[in-house]
């Protein structure tokens, strides 16, 4: 006892010297490059917005932890029916919105019809297409019923697209948005700062942080002095990985280095000759040597991979041998295709630094096995409206950022326009299994295909990349979904 | 004089209507759908097909251009694309930063630039006038914003006197938003204040050799006094000619320094919205900021009439 006294003695004289440190830090300034066009997480397909909202201001039926794991979120319960279509959802009772009207079954209801309305415009419409009706049994029970079995639909109603909304305030929901999290939005001063603040009416654990401000420094230069000039404390995937040695060397900071699900990939136009060929695709694929793109462009960030698949995920089937650096081989495989002396092909390039970076490496590499590629680098529309829909290109560099989307490869439509029915039947497959073995084989085995098949060239996982001050407790190591999720962060002072 | 100024009046309007035709020309053949670039790449067409509707998108482009110009005439620049707000809101709040990040930098640079050039001009050859040609010669060779992250990493980083970028908004208080602006005012107001010193002296000395002051010092006058009395007002076209040209440089072209500082002005409200083909946005502060230039040029024509009465006696 005596002890505790001198403890606590020593603790409130060091509170009155340190003053400013006496009461405990109660609001944090995270460090965000992108600003949200908007605030509506279902308008959007921007991962700004959910770096804001998810979690925070937002909630869905069912939520991702920093681990990537589902677990309940509004929906406190479900039952499966034994043919996989019939969802029941037990709610949360006393669920508020922060305008104070109640969230309750007609709610889920709106939210989950209004995605898949036909004027719907959720980027991620795609997620609710399964869905066959939705019922509101009584005030806390939800009833799903989809067309098709969905091994992954509790997976997709985890998304930031797919969070629950009122239809009092979705038509505002832009500028000012109301949810059911544990903070509120306050304001924001547009081209510069996010406010939000804790939530006292909140259903669940309540935040140990009273407010939080977003702010917005696009500059990776501008990011580096504002975390050193402490005007951010956290500064979640802080844009210049060249500076982190400095920061690991400050004892102001943490660096946290965790995964993504960004699968980086050479994308390649299958339908283009000569990249029709398998054998020209899997020329590529030995032509790249992953660990300099990843030394070179990342600064040694990322984990190389040889499928569309996150090396995190239980099910990830290491692959990248199958594609080893080996030229010689390459050079072979050319020549067996028919191209002894290489050919010319195009590399677009969207803006980030991974793909303009990398680019650069790849096509040294590439030059190497006798492929010229003409680089040309493009903005995000201009991507878009070329590679992406008028599928003119050969070569493009990309970062996969939703999860679990291996999907992709089963539309034959998709700008990279690998089109096989045996993996389409291997996806509808999935789709159909609940039994989690049986989808994990499923998943081997679509990855192994995809492989084989060399549709892309496979680079690495894209790092995720926090800077903070060494003090902040909570943050998110890795980033299984954008997210900057500050329900459970506070500082240890 | 009032001639002279009406003239200058309906030069200022035929410009800013052909301002407009080439603004929106120019920035709508540029490739890229917003809608698309909104709804990212796991959109169904249907979706994005939804998206654009709601936008407005599906007009042609000339009822587009007749409703943006009839718009602005009455002060409605319609609607941000991403953000879903006015953009005449968006606008008032950008320029709250830019036009007083711009005055400031401009006071800055005359204040710097004045004394420096009329020293070096009335001392020409002494020790202060290389030292001044040196230093202003330094002064415009610096890239402004290589300038601005040096400030950074020594007042803000090293010293912490100041953050390193970012406004509080003027809310919070007028010291601490002119704070705010005080490295990026001094940033963007040094080049600006060598080139104008240097424009003051060469102005100067050409005029101290003119006829009227050999006239002025034979009536008895010291150089001092000619200087001062009929010099200055004399040299002041060219220096007035550059000082409106720098403003609307310092309202169009912070963008860098806006970025460096990540202060949520006009420039870099268009640097954000040309990617995300927010054309409307673009549109309408382009325009914008050539309405300010082109009002700018009219103020500086008729400042001259102003110092000098030949150029009212000839209208």
């Amino acid at each position: 006892m005596k002890h505790l006294s001198i403890k606590l003695a020593m603790a409130s004289a060091l509170a009155i010297t340190a003053g400013m440190a006496s009461a405990q830090t109660m609001d944090i300034t995270i460090g965000l490059q992108l600003e949200p066009p908007h605030l509506d997480p279902t308008g959007a397909a921007a991962g700004a917005i959910d770096s804001v909202v998810y979690a925070n201001i937002f909630e869905g039926l069912t939520r991702f932890d920093a681990t990537g794991a589902i677990l309940p979120a509004l929906a406190k319960s479900w039952t499966i029916s034994d043919d996989g279509l019939v969802y029941t959802f037990n709610l949360q009772s006393g669920v508020k919105f922060h305008d104070g009207t109640s969230m309750d079954s007609e709610d889920v209801k709106f939210s989950l019809d209004r995605a898949r309305s036909e004027d719907s415009t959720n980027a991620q419409k795609a997620l609710f297409t399964g869905i066959d009706t939705v019922e509101a049994v009584d005030a806390t029970t939800v009833r799903v019923t989809l067309s098709a079995p969905n091994g992954a639909f509790l997976f997709n109603m985890a998304w930031g697209d797919a969070v629950i909304v009122a239809p009092e305030s979705i038509d505002n929901a832009k500028t000012s948005p109301i949810g059911t999290g544990p903070f509120t939005f306050t304001n924001w001063v547009q081209g510069d700062n996010i406010t939000i603040t804790k939530n006292a009416d909140y259903w669940g654990t309540p935040a140990r942080l009273d407010s939080a401000t977003f702010k917005f420094i696009s500059d990776p230069v501008a990011a580096f002095a504002a975390v050193m000039a402490e005007d951010v404390d956290a500064f979640p995937g802080y844009p210049a990985p060249e500076n982190l040695p400095q920061f690991e060397a400050d004892s102001r900071f943490q660096v946290l280095v965790g995964s993504t699900e960004g699968e980086t990939i050479l994308a390649i136009n299958n339908k283009m000759p000569p990249f029709d060929n398998v054998k020209v695709r899997e020329a590529v694929a030995h032509a790249i040597d992953r660990q300099a793109i990843i030394d070179g462009a990342m600064f040694g960030l990322g984990t190389p991979i040889g499928t569309h698949f996150a090396p995190h995920n239980p099910d990830y089937v290491d692959l990248t041998s199958q594609s080893n650096y080996d030229p010689e081989l390459s050079k072979s495989l050319l020549a067996e295709a028919g191209y002894p002396d290489g050919f010319t092909t195009t590399l677009k390039l969207p803006p980030p630094s991974y793909a303009r970076r990398g680019g650069e490496i790849i096509a040294a590499q590439l030059r190497e096995v006798g492929i010229t590629v003409e680089i040309s680098n493009l903005e995000w529309a201009q991507w878009l409206e070329q590679v992406f829909r008028g599928y003119d290109f050969g070569l493009t560099i990309v970062s996969h950022t939703e999860p679990m989307d291996i999907g992709i490869y089963a539309r034959p439509e998709y700008y990279f326009q690998y089109d096989s029915a045996a993996f389409r039947q291997l996806m509808d497959d999935l789709n159909a299994a609940t039994d989690p073995d049986a989808r994990s084989a499923i998943l081997k085995s679509a990855q192994r295909m995809i492989a084989d098949d060399y549709v892309n060239g496979y680079l690495f996982q894209l790092a995720s990349t926090t800077v903070a001050n060494a003090n902040i407790v909570g943050l998110w190591q890795n980033a299984p979904t954008q997210a900057t999720d500050l329900t459970a962060v506070y500082w240890n002072d | 004089m009032l001639r002279y100024s009406l003239k200058r009046l309906l030069s200022l309007g035929l410009s800013l209507l052909a301002a407009s035709a080439v603004i929106f020309l120019a920035i709508e053949v540029v490739p890229g759908d917003p809608a698309s670039y909104m709804l990212g790449i796991n959109a169904q067409p249907d979706t994005v097909a939804a998206l654009r509707a709601e936008l407005g998108l599906n007009v042609s482009a000339m009822e587009r251009y007749i409703t943006w110009v009839t718009g602005m005439l009455t002060g409605d620049f319609g609607v941000s694309y991403t953000y879903r707000t006015p953009v005449v809101d968006m606008i008032g709040d950008r320029i709250l930063i830019s036009l007083p990040l711009a005055i400031y930098a401009l006071t800055l640079s005359t204040l710097i630039a004045f004394p420096a050039g009329i020293l070096a001009a009335s001392k020409r050859g002494s020790a202060a006038d290389v030292s001044i040609m040196g230093a202003t010669q330094l002064g415009v060779a610096i890239p402004n914003f290589w300038f601005a992250m040096l400030l950074v990493v020594f007042f803000a980083i090293n010293l912490r006197w100041f953050s390193a970028g970012g406004f509080p908004g003027w809310d919070k208080g007028f010291f601490v938003s002119m704070k705010a602006l005080t490295l990026p005012a001094i940033s963007l107001a040094l080049p600006q204040a060598s080139i104008l010193a240097r424009v003051m002296r060469s102005a100067l000395i050409d005029t101290m050799n003119e006829d009227f002051i050999r006239t002025a010092r034979a009536k008895g006058l010291t150089k001092r006094q000619a200087l001062w009395r009929h010099a200055l007002r004399n040299a002041m076209i060219p220096v007035l000619t550059i000082i409106g040209l720098q403003f609307s440089f310092l309202l169009a072209g912070a963008i860098i320094i806006e970025n460096v500082f990540f202060l949520p002005g006009l420039g870099r409200l268009v640097f954000q919205s040309i990617p995300q083909r927010d054309l409307i946005v673009v549109e309408s502060v382009v325009m914008l900021l050539v309405f300010a230039v082109v009002v700018v040029t009219f103020i500086v024509d008729i400042a001259y009439a102003a110092v000098d009465p030949r150029l009212r006696g000839r209208s």
